[in-house]
């Protein structure tokens, strides 16, 4: 594997994963949220790769292109949340959204 | 592509594109968590998945580069941008909101995340994950990629189908019950037209 090794793109994916981490904890707007979560699904995607080319299996680039199906699942899900929450005026605010805190 | 890459400069031109690459990435994303405004947030999030591809081409992962522009940067990423736009993009300070000790918290948690996840990959280093290895021609191809999917994965490929069908009508439910009862009573007529309805049972 030409340029950088296995560690460097090892590296990149965990600072994308606690980047996205720190937008999903810190953040109130779910749409924003959301983002992060992508960020986080990611950086896994980018380790899951760079581990497929370095075990020169298909496994990982298998398991990233599910992944990525659940991401759009996701989206649709949340977002399908969103403009529900829209429509019934509620506040886009994760933080007031405790109804179902229990 | 890496080929190409592979005769130009023995590795030189590789780490400028992985550097180029990495830093647009980590930038981008930073972005992503600190702008106020969720439009931006969403442009700088198809900069970060432009960038993850390219970092795909990097370790010969052709086919999931293309589906990461085509399916991430393209479809999903526009579904945002039209959810955004009809919510309207409210401005919002990103360390704002909750007391200050969550916020503290927070950052506390994510970079302990960050240090256990670098630490767990500088234990497991050792020498074990720097060898440079070459792969044949056809490793990420379409068809490499499609054969998996036929053969070894075909249980995970079914079910994936069935994981999208049921986003998909739950994002249909989601979306249609609430216009149900807009179009219906007030929500605070809810609760008169339901004793009129006990009164009529009783």
């Amino acid at each position: 594997m030409l340029g950088p090794g296995v560690v460097w793109y090892l590296g990149v994916a965990a600072f994308l994963f606690g980047i996205g981490a720190l937008g999903v904890l810190v953040r109130r707007n779910p749409l924003i949220v959301l983002l992060s979560l992508e960020i986080m699904l990611n950086g896994a995607n980018l380790a899951l790769i760079v581990f497929s080319r370095h075990v020169r299996g298909g496994a990982g680039q298998i398991f990233a292109l599910s992944v990525m199906a659940v991401a759009a699942s996701e989206v649709c899900v949340g977002l399908g949340l969103v403009v529900a929450l829209h429509r019934r005026r509620l506040a886009l605010d994760v933080d007031r959204l405790s109804e179902l805190r229990g | 592509m890496s080929a190409v890459l592979a005769i130009s400069a023995g590795g030189g031109l590789v780490w400028a594109v992985w550097a180029i690459a990495a830093f647009a990435c980590l930038a981008s994303s930073v972005a992503v968590v600190s702008f106020a405004n969720p439009f931006y947030s969403a442009l700088a999030l198809i900069g970060n998945l432009g960038s993850l591809a390219v970092m795909y081409l990097l370790v010969s992962a052709e086919f999931v580069a293309a589906a990461q522009v085509l399916v991430y940067a393209g479809a999903v990423m526009v579904m945002f941008l039209f959810v955004i736009a009809y919510v309207g993009p409210r401005r919002e300070a990103p360390w704002a909101g909750g007391p200050s000790w969550q916020t503290l918290g927070a950052v506390l948690a994510a970079g302990a995340l960050l240090v256990e996840i670098v630490v767990a990959i500088g234990l497991s280093a050792g020498g074990r994950l720097s060898r440079s290895e070459h792969v044949n021609a056809t490793f990420g191809s379409p068809e490499w990629i499609g054969r998996l999917f036929l053969t070894d994965h075909l249980l995970a490929f079914e079910i994936t189908s069935i994981v999208l069908l049921v986003a998909a009508v739950g994002g249909v439910i989601l979306g249609s019950h609430t216009r149900r009862q807009d179009s219906g009573a007030a929500p605070q007529d809810a609760e008169p037209r339901r004793e009129r309805d006990l009164e009529a049972v009783r």
